[in-house]
């Protein structure tokens, strides 16, 4: 079996969507996950090393019952130890500001997902981006571009993301912190090819 | 089956035009983008619209940077979303980028842009989250000029599909 149908395979313990097969190229499709509403984490497993970076894509709500945002956690390989740093910039419509972390126990996407009770059908958005994650001689590093907007309050940020190991990474998983993944939370993950 | 990142269309403008506008994108995809690269004959701001929709359904939130300071702003029950809510548009190409996510989903449409306007001693950077208040697919982007300046010659924008598995 594929590691790409392993993953398929492995995903349906996390809730995940159907699976099909897109076309070859330099960008990938290799998974598509999907919340539950019952499951606070989304896993890729099995990613392959024959890319050279990887894109995580998303939208994403979370069921816990109130408005604002809830941050959307990742951790490599299932590193829970306080390995990960991050730097934010952020603006809230009137306030912009810079903030960071060391020694996390996962790289935070502040304010990731929008919460349960915020306007129905609207969905904080995310793009993760990792570069060089099978390089063995490398920490990883993490840029993520996630905001949400509500016709009158709303967050933008731009952050990065260290995490200080140099193991390739063969999974990635996601965590809606301190609450589970609304049902219209899809992450896609993809793989970029190097020449 | 389309591929999982392709280009759909691409307009590069072989003379000024005031408007470009990119219809009957099919659903196929999961996600689309665009890159704009532009200029303009002189200063001038520009906007766009899904499905020409002109109602106040657009709203936005914005962090801005101009290399001495950073702001944060935010727009509600607008028009149109704005290319140039910071730097507007002149004779130095600049870019433009927009990743509109679950276009053709039942959801509201959320956008992540960016403005990319480094003009050598001016300029900045300018990301931004947008929301298209409607649940209806989206099957055209019309970008416009605010002003009498239209799009200069030279002008591109591709529009991207992104499918996942």
């Amino acid at each position: 079996m594929s590691p790409i149908l392993q993953t398929l395979a492995n995903g349906s313990a996390y809730g995940y969507r159907s699976l099909s097969a897109a076309a070859a190229g330099a960008f990938e499709s290799i998974a598509t996950a999907s919340g539950t509403g019952s499951s606070g984490t989304i896993t890729f497993s099995s990613i392959p090393s024959t890319y050279t970076h990887l894109q995580i894509r998303g939208i994403g709500r979370t069921t816990t019952a109130s408005t604002g945002f809830d941050d959307l956690l990742v951790r490599f390989n299932s590193d829970s130890s306080a390995s990960y740093t991050y730097h934010a910039l952020t603006g809230d419509g009137s306030t912009a500001s810079a903030f960071g972390g060391t020694a996390q126990t996962s790289a935070i996407i502040v304010d990731g997902l929008y919460r349960n009770n915020v306007t129905a059908n609207t969905m904080a958005s995310v793009i993760i981006d990792l570069v060089d994650y099978a390089v063995t001689t490398k920490n990883k590093t993490l840029r993520t571009f996630n905001g949400g907007d509500v016709n009158g309050s709303g967050k933008i940020y731009l952050q990065s993301h260290l995490w200080i190991n140099t193991a390739a990474v063969s999974s990635i998983t996601l965590v809606a912190s301190g609450t589970n993944f609304g049902t219209q939370s899809v992450f896609s993950l993809y793989g970029i090819k190097g020449a | 089956m389309p591929a999982t990142y392709e280009p759909i269309a691409t307009t590069t403008l072989g003379s000024a035009a005031s408007s470009i506008t990119f219809s009957s994108i099919a659903s196929s995809w999961t996600d689309i983008k665009v890159i704009i690269v532009a200029t303009a004959a002189s200063n001038a701001n520009f906007a766009f619209r899904f499905n020409s929709d002109s109602g106040s359904n657009y709203s936005r939130t914005r962090l801005a940077g101009d290399g001495s300071s950073i702001t944060s702003s935010q727009n509600t029950n607008q028009t149109e979303l704005q290319l140039t809510s910071s730097f507007s548009i002149g004779t130095t190409p600049v870019m433009r980028t927009l990743d509109i996510f679950s276009y053709a989903g039942s959801t509201n449409k959320t956008v992540l842009f960016e403005e990319i306007n480094d003009l050598n001693g001016s300029g900045g950077l300018n990301k931004q989250v947008g929301l298209w208040r409607n649940t209806a697919a989206i099957t055209s982007i019309n970008f416009f000029a605010q002003s009498a300046t239209n799009f200069a010659a030279g002008t591109t924008a591709t529009l991207y599909g992104i499918k996942n598995a």
